[in-house]
């Protein structure tokens, strides 16, 4: 991000993409750039219009089967997300978004569907949908404190030499293998599903240290701490 | 009606004893409990029961318990009408409503929109209402999409006459395969899940109306729209809105013939006008003309205690339910802007364990008014709130938000079971 301009998020596609409250991502980060005095310019891009190649960090969410194959397609023609990760942006995928990344991923029945091919990574349709509260350890290189949040999907993920787990899982399904999520430079995938960043905000600081490259100065994090809190002691086994 | 088949005579008595059992025992008003004892019985009761009766069916996201109360308050000018009041919308509460009232000619039931195509099928129904949907509980799998194919499938060929909105695009694909439907213009405020076509996955244009992302305001003042608002086409097939021959005009509803009607029902907001209109296009469809559906209408002053006011040490608490975006955007339009507001969420299975939606919702809407949030949930609901900067305070619990107040009125917004909660603590009247 240039030092005298604003940091551009990018969300995509929420009118394909937001089911599950996804908009809580792009409004974690915005407010979380803002308090550091950070200003930001959000763009929403619809299904229909190309994709900015000049973002910083790119969002993408959740959604049913159809709207999920209608994303990949269109990503794949528009070209604007893969011009803007080579050129070094910093992305978020949050669940149907998250599978869409890799090589294919599992249709409306279980058809194998192309993606982008964004993240090393192949998905398909596991046996049971996995519902509930996930938990899990975050890979120590990032520096993110436990993963927290709910998941809802019936993708089993397998991640190739490419990419390194994000995680390992404590409570959860994730990937499906102990792994949940993955990254690859400044690229992110997750299984948590619609507001990740509302309940990991140590994740939310590390895109935004991705796209600015400076350090950023300690925020309020009183209600995210007391949010975390209830929900860690609320699914971890009591020690 | 009273010539059922023996053993299913024995199955309904049956239902019936278990349900008086489950009221005398507190356990519950008793509409689902009765109805599971009779259906382990006779697996065709509901066809049974559902036989020489005219049958409508009431399924929607928001909205359904209050139309099926409205369309039962017009059709009872008719004849004796069985309907599940309590809101038990699956085929064991249909079986419920339908075994307590045996000789009613008529039937209104609240149908679970899942479960609709099995109902349209088991009961035959002449007449289906359908009226908005949206996201909702989404840990269970609710895919829209998805639910409106079925309800496409359940509809082709067969003899029904459909009263749908007009203004839902998903809603409008999934009436129309059947044979007849009368349109009805009764607004759409919340849009979040029809900004793309049903039919071709290509953008829907709104006449007037430039895309407005998720948390943005479709006009200056939420939940008002106008006739052009409504309006919408697929931009790349010709999937459109198909003309309403009712409409929801403001205050008012204009009739076929374009007679305007204004509507001063009882029950408070925009969406309770829509429902009223839908319920006016229903009774008609029964032979039930306006001027006499009407004013049936605005006897209804709460349904299964939404907008009753509950009373503690002179503290007045008027209820508002919603358990879904798009409910909370209606209650919103509801509330008393000079009152202050008590927010409740809890995420139990009827809730959805999920809150993840609460971020659909654009609470900025309360800024500049005192907030108190309480529930099970709370602190996911305070974060979402610091985040979108509305100042509120956090309280233990219901009673003490409600004591926190000065004496006087309050709104409360409440989803599903935190709203029963507050209704069990401080009186069930309706
Ligand atoms: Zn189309």
């Amino acid at each position: 991000m240039p030092s005298d301009s604003v940091l551009r998020l990018v969300w995509i596609y929420p009118d394909l993409l937001s089911t599950y409250g996804d908009q809580g991502n792009v409004l974690v980060l915005e407010q979380r750039a803002r308090r550091r005095g950070i200003p930001v310019e959000t763009v929403h891009v619809r299904s229909a219009d190309p994709v900015p190649e000049s973002g910083d960090i790119y969002l993408i969410g959740g959604g049913e089967d159809r709207p999920q194959i209608l994303a990949a397609e269109r990503l794949r023609r528009d070209g604007g997300l893969h011009r803007a990760v080579a050129r070094g942006a910093a992305m978020l995928a949050v669940c149907a978004g998250y599978q869409i990344m890799g090589s294919t991923f599992g249709g409306e029945e279980g058809q194998p569907v192309d993606g982008i091919g964004l993240l090393d990574i192949a998905s398909g349709r596991g046996g049971a949908r996995a519902v509930g509260e996930l938990v899990a350890e975050t890979d120590p290189a990032l520096g993110v404190p436990t993963l927290t949040g709910f998941e809802n999907h019936m993708g089993v993920t397998r991640l190739g030499p490419g990419v390194r787990p994000l995680s390992r899982t404590v409570v959860g399904t994730g990937n499906g293998d102990g792994t949940e999520g993955c990254y690859a430079g400044k690229v992110v995938g997750t299984y948590l599903h619609g507001p990740a960043l509302a309940r990991n905000p140590g994740l939310a600081d590390l895109l935004l240290t991705w796209a600015t490259g400076a350090q950023l100065p300690p925020a309020d994090d009183t209600w995210f701490t007391r949010l975390r809190e209830e929900r860690l002691a609320a699914v971890l086994p009591r020690q | 009606m009273s010539q059922l088949p023996l053993r299913a005579q024995l199955a309904s008595a049956l239902g019936r004893t278990a349900a008086t059992l489950s009221r005398a025992t507190g356990r519950g008003d008793g509409s689902v409990i009765g109805g599971r004892v009779g259906l382990a019985l006779e697996p065709d009761l509901l066809r049974q029961l559902a036989q020489d009766r005219k049958l409508a069916l009431v399924s929607a996201t928001n909205g359904k318990t209050t139309t099926t109360r409205l369309i039962t308050s017009a059709l009872q000018d008719l004849g004796d009408v069985a309907t599940n009041a309590f809101g038990a919308n699956m085929p064991a509460g249909h079986v419920s409503a339908l075994s307590s009232a045996k000789d009613a000619p008529y039937g209104v039931l609240e149908v679970d929109e899942k479960y609709l195509p099995e109902v349209v099928d088991t009961t035959g129904a002449g007449v289906i209402v359908l009226m908005n949907l949206s996201r909702d509980q989404m840990d269970r799998a609710a895919e829209i999409w998805l639910l409106a194919q079925k309800w496409r499938r359940a509809l082709a060929g067969r003899n029904v006459h459909v009263i749908a909105n007009a203004d839902d695009p998903l809603v409008t694909w999934g009436a129309s395969t059947a044979a007849r439907v009368t349109w009805v213009s009764a607004g759409q405020p919340w849009k979040e899940d029809s900004w793309c076509c049903p039919e071709c996955g290509g953008p829907l244009d709104r006449k007037g109306l430039d895309y407005v992302p998720p948390g943005g305001h479709v006009s200056g003042v939420p939940g008002q729209s106008t006739q052009a608002e409504n309006d919408w086409a697929c931009r790349e097939c010709s999937f459109r809105r198909p003309a309403p021959s009712w409409i929801l005009d403001g205050e008012a509803a204009i009739d076929p013939q374009g007679r305007r009607w204004t509507l001063d029902i009882q029950l408070p907001g925009r969406a309770n006008r829509a429902n009223a209109v839908i319920a006016l296009a229903t009774a008609e469809a029964f032979g039930l003309p306006v001027e006499r559906a009407l004013p049936r209408l605005r006897e209804v002053r709460s349904v299964a205690g939404r907008y009753t006011t509950v009373e503690r040490d002179g503290r007045q608490a008027r209820l508002l339910l919603a358990k879904n975006p798009a409910g909370w955007l209606e209650a919103f339009d509801v509330l008393d802007p000079a009152l202050p507001v008590i927010l409740s969420v809890n995420a139990q299975g009827p809730d959805g364990r999920d809150t993840s939606w609460l971020w659909d919702v654009d609470y900025r809407v309360l800024r500049g008014r005192p907030v108190y949030v309480t529930g099970e949930r709370r602190l996911d609901l305070a974060l979402r709130l610091d985040v979108a900067d509305v100042p509120f305070q956090l309280m233990g619990s219901f009673g003490q938000a409600l004591a926190a107040q000065p004496p006087g009125k309050v709104d409360v917004i409440a989803n599903y079971t935190a709203f029963q909660q507050i209704r069990s603590e401080f009186g069930r009247a309706v």
